[in-house]
């Protein structure tokens, strides 16, 4: 099966900084495909060069199997959803969302109509007579999903979609953006720098760093077994063990990492474990983090909330079980 | 900080003394009286000395000038602005209008491009050029770079000679033997006027244009481009509408400055009058204050109708 999106040695340089270094990368047909990563490490240029804006500076791409370097924006069946939404201030929100038809020349009655039923997809319906400035952050990225969604791409691009939403509304449009994914059968690209989000929303993840990918794998995959140290202290925050206190606990003398959440804290007097000093808690509502010294390896550990907590300060022993503790294949 | 010190700081400092403290503090109570000392010299010039005379001009043009003794006759009348439906003073008008229109179609079409370069592309010292090569011939006296013109488009001119070295001057020749604007030469022709006009207030349009564009997000011509429109599309739909305030806001400056203008078409153009030029010699040669007042209402009065136009298509938000 050909792939919407295939990447082969692509990279793009801007002068001496390697934006994307000879990434490769195949994106199924209808997946939801996350690229996750600090900023600076490349996702939004991967993204860029999918729509067209940027153009490789060697190594070729290919969208549902044809050739797309030297191909504009303007000719490629793939749209996006801006950062910013990008809507046109001077357009209210009907012909906003017909812009892509209104420049295909589809008649005005027409396009209409599509923009009028691409608002109710995203559960906006009547709202096409206002301007983008009358419409709150929420209602403005609908709307530029609608934009995107009227022209039926093959390929829909998310840029950072929900970066600049609230909590609440956040958490509503991941679930949104997910069924509507799966209605539609259209594969989505879609750029975050927040794991959760990765890791909620997407079928597959590849996680960025030096303009290079780190790991591509299932959510599951990515979160329980990362390859990399960087993978894993990226996403969720692991505990990311020295090959010396691995060795003690595995007898292997690898990097390892190991989940807050399967990290286990009693009281010092309790027996064999890790010796450790709380150093700190934050309270996170359903759970308590908690900051841990190691004898100097420092250590978070998330505790359900309710749990009996010891003081700042004093001594504990942690535990865990040692198929929780997974090795990374990166070199020593 | 230690804690001595900060037991020791008092919540609040006392008043800084003498006659600025103590102006401080009232002006900082009291914000609309410092508003209204700086306001009033400004407000006393403008509406004194500069409506007060505009509406002292608006008054002459009420009045008539007696044709045998040459005396202004201090009586109510709207015989003047009768005067100014004659032909020939009515011929003065429409060119002058026509001169200003095209002057500022041609303003916008030059201007964009340059504008649109500074706005999305310059950058750093690029920028500074850009902002030194539209603002330095400001600099320069205005006479200096219309006599310069008058010597660029002279016959024995640069411009004659680049084009005869080029084997262009037929075409020059063809454009002179035009009626209205050609001439013996580009130094005597409309043509001549039209280009120093144009060259003259072309920094007014560049620069509430570069403005507008400025403001335009980049990524709206990028959305463009990816929801499948040709750069001419992104042109029309995107970059030209919200351009047009500043081409409106530009307009103002390259339309009324053309339209009230004496020496341009005094020094490089053909005998026929513009206002500017009808007005002085009304009020200075021919001694007819009440003509030249009624002549000076004529641009008033369009403006007028070109700024309510203006501030419907929102230009002055780009200012």
């Amino acid at each position: 099966m050909t792939s919407a999106v295939s990447f082969q040695k692509v990279s793009r340089h801007f002068g001496s900084v390697r934006a994307v270094d000879a990434v490769d990368l195949d994106i199924a047909p209808g997946e939801f495909f996350a690229m996750l990563g600090p900023s600076g490490s490349g996702k939004t240029t991967c993204l860029r060069l999918i729509a067209g804006f940027e153009q490789p500076t060697s190594g070729s791409i290919s969208i549902f199997g044809e050739r797309a370097e030297g191909v504009p924006p303007y000719r490629r069946n793939v749209n996006t959803v801006f950062q910013d939404y990008a809507l046109f201030p001077h357009l209210n929100v009907l012909d906003n969302v017909a812009y892509g038809l209104m420049v295909k020349r589809v008649g005005k009655a027409e396009r209409h109509k599509a923009a009028e039923e691409a608002l109710s997809l995203v559960r906006l319906p009547g709202y096409g007579a206002r301007r983008p400035g009358q419409l709150s952050g929420g209602q403005r990225q609908r709307v530029a999903l609608a934009r995107a969604l009227v022209n039926q791409p093959k390929v829909l691009l998310l840029d950072e979609p929900l970066g600049a939403l609230d909590l609440k509304l956040r958490e509503n449009m991941q679930e949104e953006l997910k069924s509507l994914q799966k209605a539609l059968g259209i594969t989505f690209v879609f750029v975050t720098h927040d794991q959760g989000e990765a890791l909620s929303m997407a079928d597959r993840v590849a996680v960025f760093n030096d303009g290079r990918i780190m790991q591509i794998g299932t959510p599951e995959d990515i979160y329980q077994r990362p390859s990399t140290r960087f993978v894993a202290d990226f996403v969720g925050s692991s505990n990311v063990l020295p090959p010396d206190f691995v060795q003690r606990y595995s007898g292997q003398r690898r990097w390892g990492s190991l989940r807050p959440e399967s990290i286990r804290v009693g009281r010092a007097a309790s027996g064999e474990g890790v010796a450790a000093r709380l150093v700190g808690t934050n309270y996170l509502g359903a759970t308590t983090r908690l900051a841990l010294d190691a004898d100097g390896l420092r250590l978070h550990a998330i505790v359900p909330a309710g749990t009996k907590l010891p003081a700042e300060g004093e001594a504990v022993v942690l535990t865990f079980n040692r198929e929780s503790l997974h090795l990374m294949d990166e070199a020593v | 900080m230690t804690s001595a010190a900060l037991n020791s700081t008092p919540a609040i400092l006392p008043g800084s003394g003498g006659m600025r403290g103590a102006l401080s503090d009232l002006f900082w109570r009291r914000p609309q009286l410092l508003l209204l000392l700086m306001l009033l010299p400004p407000v006393l010039w403008l509406g004194i000395v500069y409506i007060g005379s505009l509406f002292a001009l608006l008054a002459q043009s009420f009045f008539s000038i007696d044709e045998f003794s040459g005396l202004i006759n201090r009586q109510f009348t709207l015989k003047t602005y009768g005067d100014l439906l004659q032909a020939a003073n009515l011929d003065i008008i429409l060119r002058t209008v026509t001169m200003a229109a095209l002057v500022t179609l041609a303003s916008a079409v030059v201007a964009f491009p340059i504008a649109y370069y500074a706005a999305r592309y310059a950058r750093g010292r690029w920028k500074a050029l850009f902002y030194l090569g539209v603002m330095l011939p400001l600099w320069s006296s205005y006479l200096v770079k219309i006599y310069a013109w008058k010597l660029i488009l002279a016959k024995e001119g640069i411009l004659t000679w680049l084009l005869a070295k080029l084997h262009l001057l037929w075409l020059l020749d063809a454009w002179l033997s035009l009626p209205v604007v050609g001439g013996n030469s580009l130094s005597v022709s409309f043509t001549g006027t039209f280009i120093v006009f144009v060259y003259v207030w072309l920094p007014f349009m560049i620069l509430p244009v570069q403005a507008a564009l400025e403001r335009v997000p980049g990524n709206l011509v990028e959305a463009s481009s990816d929801l499948g429109a040709s750069p001419g599309q992104t042109f029309r739909n995107v970059l030209f509408p919200l351009a047009l305030p500043g081409i409106v806001a530009g307009s103002i400056f390259t339309f009324s400055l053309t339209l009230g203008d004496y020496i341009i078409p005094q020094i490089i153009g053909t005998s026929r009058l513009f206002i500017g030029q009808a007005v002085y010699s009304q009020q200075g040669t021919a001694g007819n204050i009440p003509l030249a007042a009624a002549f000076t209402v004529v641009p008033i009065v369009i403006m007028s109708f070109y700024l309510w136009g203006a501030k419907r298509m929102g230009a002055f938000d780009a200012l």
